[in-house]
């Protein structure tokens, strides 16, 4: 799967809080509603900056804060293709893999704002064509390609009612 | 080579050798939700095509976020939980039951040596009394409580050794901010964290759950200390099953070990606008605060309100602040009328809410105006937390909080205390 688009940069330490603001997310589960809050915090113009299928590129510890699925799927109903970051919270981590929004692991100083990024997951690559660059990825583990694969947990339980890695 | 606690729980649960690094799939003892997580969840089962939860006496929901229900949007996610608990028959507690991290051990739901998984970050609590539990989303929640199982990568653990003896008017949460400033917030990401040494060994259960809360704002995935009988005769308070506690081996594999003597640790501060932007009291005392919270997942036990009382006993808070008060958990709030703490504190001039998350999350109960400081014994301060972008968190132990709220200022409590 190939994602194409422009990337918008964040710093480190981007919680949860700031991906979707507690104001909002209790209030609902309709994700379209929430995702027009999403990074509201840190810039309240940003959902209306987002062309479909751009990345957030952020720091160390994305994502780090509470556990709540609202956080990654504001960014899928954002029209965010996957977020890019030097590292990534635990719990984020889980709930992205499990409602199917992509992650990559990479040193993220080699991109700024603005830059179109070319991202090939399965073969995990990563290209800066605003710099002619390659940027090696850190592999997703086994798991979570599977489950990746299966086009999500849900997906995955639906097919085999438990969890399956045979 | 021998094994941390992570790993032999792990290994324990998954019938096979666990090592870190490993990816297990493990039997969950217990699986919990709250109002904030669990309205997705229950989505998600349904997604999922599942009819039943694997077993209703191992899955807990629990309303402590939004509770009671400020907005009709809440009170529909609500509806949705009372309905789904009463047609699984599963453990259910609503408004006023309290906190979920309070509520789990307090009703003897999790047990030392066991693995439990719930869909709040801060989870991690139970570590304190030696369980492997670990915060999750909706969608693990959900297929947690359709097939008690869940996949784990085993964590590699940092071992933490806290040596010497905590002076008068330090308390554990200036143990836990001191060390986020230490580890930083993302030091131990995808790793556990073993607490010992003699400063562990000398705190009361209600005192190390402070510690265990917060090792997720260190990025860990648990906060895990070894049972003593403190912990022993604390569970069986609360349970009546048996349990197996689980030990480390002496030749455990650690990411690193660390020790700290803490005998001149002075009580700590985590500045706005992360836990880990952690200052001494005496570089920060004197900052104005408006607001002041004792309570939350953190430090809402009877052993905090106490403090707190001792403190607020005959006095009154400063002109221009407000003292919120939340008790972790219905019992918590009863065993502190008993004992004359709430009418202490009320007199003092705190507002006791409800039992459960409110002040600490923002969803509502004090929410701070614009350019306001508030001083709380919650475990986050990050920007709009409370619901409110535009104001400061300050965290620190209810001693501090309570000895701020007479002043209008962070201030030491040692001052205060006699």
């Amino acid at each position: 799967m190939e994602l194409k688009g422009k990337a918008h940069k964040f710093g480190n330490d981007i919680n949860t809080d700031y991906i979707i603001s507690g104001r909002y997310k209790f209030k609902t589960l309709d994700m379209r509603e929430l995702a027009k809050h999403v990074m509201e915090d840190l810039d309240p113009d940003f959902y209306a900056k987002i062309n479909k299928g751009d990345f957030i590129v952020a720091g160390k510890n994305f994502g780090c804060g509470s556990s709540r699925e609202q956080a990654p799927l504001a960014i899928i109903n954002a029209d965010i293709s996957a977020v890019i970051a030097k590292s990534f919270a635990r719990i984020f981590y889980r709930n992205a893999i499990n409602t199917g929004l992509p992650l990559i692991e990479c040193d993220t100083d080699l991109i700024d704002p603005g830059d179109q990024l070319v991202v090939n997951l399965s073969e995990g690559l990563l290209n800066n064509k605003s710099k002619d660059l390659q940027i090696p990825v850190a592999p997703l583990p086994a798991v979570m390609l599977k489950i990746l694969a299966d086009g999500g947990l849900v997906e995955h339980f639906k097919k085999y009612g438990t969890f399956n890695f045979d | 080579m021998g094994k941390t606690i992570a790993e032999k729980i792990l290994s324990n649960k998954s019938n096979q050798d666990a090592k870190a690094g490993d990816i297990v799939i493990a039997n969950l003892d217990f699986v919990m939700g709250q109002d904030g997580t669990s309205p997705l969840a229950i989505r998600v089962f349904k997604e999922m095509k599942a009819k039943h939860v694997f077993d209703p006496e191992r899955v807990a929901m629990v309303i402590d976020h939004s509770a009671p229900s400020p907005v009709e949007g809440v009170s529909a996610l609500h509806k949705q939980m009372r309905e789904f608990a009463q047609e699984q028959k599963i453990h259910f507690y609503d408004i006023g039951d309290g906190v979920c991290h309070q509520l789990l051990p307090e009703k003897g739901h999790v047990l030392p040596g066991q693995l439990v998984i719930g869909a709040d970050s801060h989870t991690c609590t139970y570590g304190a009394i030696n369980v492997f539990s670990t915060g999750v989303g909706s969608t693990d929640l959900a297929a947690g409580m359709i097939s008690g199982k869940l996949w784990f990568k085993v964590p590699e653990t940092i071992k933490l050794v806290l040596n010497g003896k905590l002076a008068k008017g330090v308390y554990s949460k200036d143990l836990i901010i001191f060390l986020a400033g230490e580890i930083t917030a993302d030091g131990a990401t995808y790793m556990a964290i073993e607490f010992a040494g003699e400063v562990i060994d000398a705190l009361s259960v209600d005192a190390r759950f402070t510690i265990s809360n917060m090792a997720v704002e260190l990025g860990a995935k648990c906060g895990l200390m070894e049972a003593d009988q403190k912990t022993d005769s604390w569970v069986k308070q609360h349970s009546p099953l048996s349990f197996q506690p689980v030990f480390a081996d002496q030749d455990a594999n650690y990411a690193y070990i660390k020790e700290y003597d803490l005998s001149n640790l002075e009580p700590q501060v985590a500045l706005p606008h992360t836990v880990d932007n952690v200052s001494p009291i005496s570089k920060v005392a004197s900052t104005k605060v408006e607001q002041g919270v004792i309570g939350t997942c953190t430090n809402g036990r009877l052993e905090d309100l106490r403090i707190a009382a001792a403190i607020l006993k005959g006095k009154k808070i400063a002109a221009n602040t407000r003292l919120i008060v939340a008790p972790s958990s219905r019992a918590t709030f009863i065993a502190a009328m008993r004992e004359g703490l709430i009418e202490t504190l009320v007199e003092a001039g705190a507002a006791v809410v409800t039992p459960g998350c409110g002040p600490c999350v923002g969803t509502h109960n004090g929410v701070p105006a614009d350019g306001e400081n508030v001083i709380s014994t919650a475990n986050r301060n990050f920007k709009g937390r409370m619901g409110n972008n535009k104001a400061s968190i300050f965290l620190a132990s209810p001693a501090t909080v309570a000895a701020s709220m007479l002043r209008g200022f962070i201030t030491d409590p040692r001052e205060i205390t006699d």
